[in-house]
């Protein structure tokens, strides 16, 4: 079988400073697959490379069974594989309302029936169509979160490439954006790529993962296994810790 | 023995255009010398709440309360020179994010030295000493390096560290800190954490803990209150948080995914229009 992302010996190097140090992962169609690890471990440049935003020195990284290099691709790799990434604030323009949002991908990849597509978009991500002329000053974080899920969706992806997407969001609306991604995976076979530092969200959502650090993969496990412990490295199971919250006692160990 | 700060409903205003926003509507708690922790989601008003006792409203909001008292001083009709003596002496504030929080053109060891000498009157070399003594209180390990770093020299929970020093080193007797390590790693976080922990255990400061994690929160203080839409909704002891009444506490608590916690899907906050009345 054929995986949907698979990423073999894949170096990214920024002047000397090496970000990504031979790295391989697979993940196979349908599935959903973790990347974590503390900020700088290379865990979201791994995604951008395979997004195409970052140039890989040395390795390969092909999309379902087909080579994919450099920082330009063709459409038909755009169209298959879209990104959300951490910062709604960010990542929507100020000036252009949602529609006008929503309709640049399809101009792009000349796509007709733009206004079926729009609000249907709108309807799967949970807002109505009267949040179709806002600008993104008008909406709460996690409306803007779901736009910017609606923007990757509308081109029908079949990879969806998340970097931290809920870790802008409130506690409470991180998990109304989790059920939607988790609910658009199952109706439509989504592959997803997820980094995350919350293992939390990542054992939620994920079957296995990556544990990085500095660049290298140093564990990989699935979910199952890290919820019942079996951990092999030191790393993760600080990350473990570290995710169960201040503890007063664990602390006063640990110092 | 009478309070620490005493709040006493109150409110925050914001004009704007369409109307006035009320950030703030009607808190009132007091607070010893203990670790108070406040909850809720954006918009709750919690950091407003917290703003307000600082006295870093926005100048085109308008503050009212029955009562805001630090220490018997009422702040609300103090001159704006008693509050800013007593800002960063006395009652000091930790935000989020020591990217934007430092000033970028300072060193981090000049920045420390001036919040000194703008309280105290101390010498240049003693100012510096006291500074170095901070950094080395917040665990960094090579202080005098870091005193002469500016803060994009440092990592983020380096930032934080030196923003804890700098705002501890004139000893307030009450420190806001409002989302201190949300801007941070999962790994660092704990650490910068267990700092403040352990200086305001050692200081007997007065802490109120701003944040939107309640697990956090209920962690780290010894009461909790819950902001919902500028009210406090619930207040409750940190180590009897699982009998929250209110839904709001409640579905802050469960909606997180937890690990080796296997729900699909998450529950979500039902929110009901009632409890902001």
């Amino acid at each position: 079988m054929t995986e949907a992302v698979s990423v073999e010996n894949l170096s990214v190097v920024f002047d000397e400073f090496k970000a990504l140090d031979a790295v391989s992962v697979d993940v196979g169609k349908g599935k959903s697959f973790g990347l974590v690890g503390e900020s700088g471990s290379g865990k979201s440049t791994l995604l951008r490379a395979v997004a195409g935003l970052t140039g890989a020195s040395k390795g390969a990284i092909r999309v379902s069974g087909r080579e994919v290099r450099g920082t330009r691709r063709d459409k038909a790799f755009y169209r298959a594989v879209q990104m959300v990434f951490q910062d709604p604030y960010g990542s929507l323009h100020p000036r252009q309302t949602v529609d006008r949002q929503l309709m640049e991908p399809l101009a792009i990849h000349g796509i007709g029936d733009s206004e079926r597509r729009i609000l249907k978009a709108l309807d799967e991500v949970g807002l109505g169509s009267s949040f179709r002329f806002r600008y993104p000053h008008q909406l709460s974080g996690g409306q803007r979160q779901r736009i910017a899920i609606a923007r990757a969706l509308i081109l029908e992806p079949s990879i969806l490439l998340l970097d931290e997407p809920t870790s802008a969001l409130d506690a409470s609306v991180q998990a109304e954006v989790l059920n939607l991604l988790e609910e658009v995976r199952r109706d439509r076979g989504l592959t997803f790529i997820m980094v995350s530092h919350d293992l939390g969200v990542v054992t939620h959502m994920c079957e296995r993962l990556a544990v990085m650090q500095n660049g290298r993969v140093v564990e990989r496990l699935t979910s199952a296994d890290l919820v019942a412990g079996r951990i092999a490295e030191a790393y993760t199971r600080n990350l473990m810790v570290a995710s169960k919250g201040f503890r007063r006692e664990a602390v006063a160990q640990s110092g | 023995m009478s309070p620490l700060l005493t709040v006493e409903d109150l409110r925050v205003r914001f004009p704007t255009r369409t109307g006035v926003v009320e950030a703030v509507r009607g808190v009132s708690f007091t607070l010893g010398r203990e670790r108070l922790g406040i909850v809720g989601e954006s918009g709750s008003g919690k950091s407003q709440t917290g703003r307000a006792i600082m006295g870093l409203t926005p100048p085109h909001a308008e503050v009212t309360a029955k009562r805001l008292a630090f220490e018997g001083i009422d702040l609300l009709s103090a001159s704006p020179k008693r509050r800013r003596d007593l800002r960063g002496k006395r009652i000091a504030m930790i935000l989020q994010d020591p990217k934007y929080s430092l000033n970028p053109v300072m060193s981090i060891g000049r920045q420390i030295v001036e919040t000194l000498k703008r309280h105290e009157k101390i010498g240049r070399a003693e100012a510096r000493e006291r500074a170095l003594e901070m950094l080395a209180a917040v665990q960094i390990r090579d202080a005098s390096r870091v005193f002469d770093l500016y803060p994009h020299e440092v990592s983020g929970g380096m930032g934080q560290r030196a923003m804890i020093a700098m705002m501890l080193v004139a000893g307030p007797e009450l420190l806001i800190a409002d989302e201190p390590t949300s801007a941070l790693d999962v790994t660092v976080q704990l650490e910068v954490l267990s700092i403040l922990d352990r200086l305001v255990a050692e200081r007997g400061m007065g802490l109120i803990f701003v944040s939107h994690d309640l697990r956090l929160v209920s962690s780290f203080c010894d009461r909790v209150l819950v902001m919902y839409a500028g009210k406090i909704v619930e207040e409750i002891a940190a180590s009897e948080l699982g009998k929250a009444k209110h839904p709001y506490t409640q579905g802050l608590l469960n909606c997180m995914p937890v690990i080796g916690a296997d729900r699909h899907p998450l529950p979500v906050l039902d929110r009901k229009p009632e409890w902001a009345l």
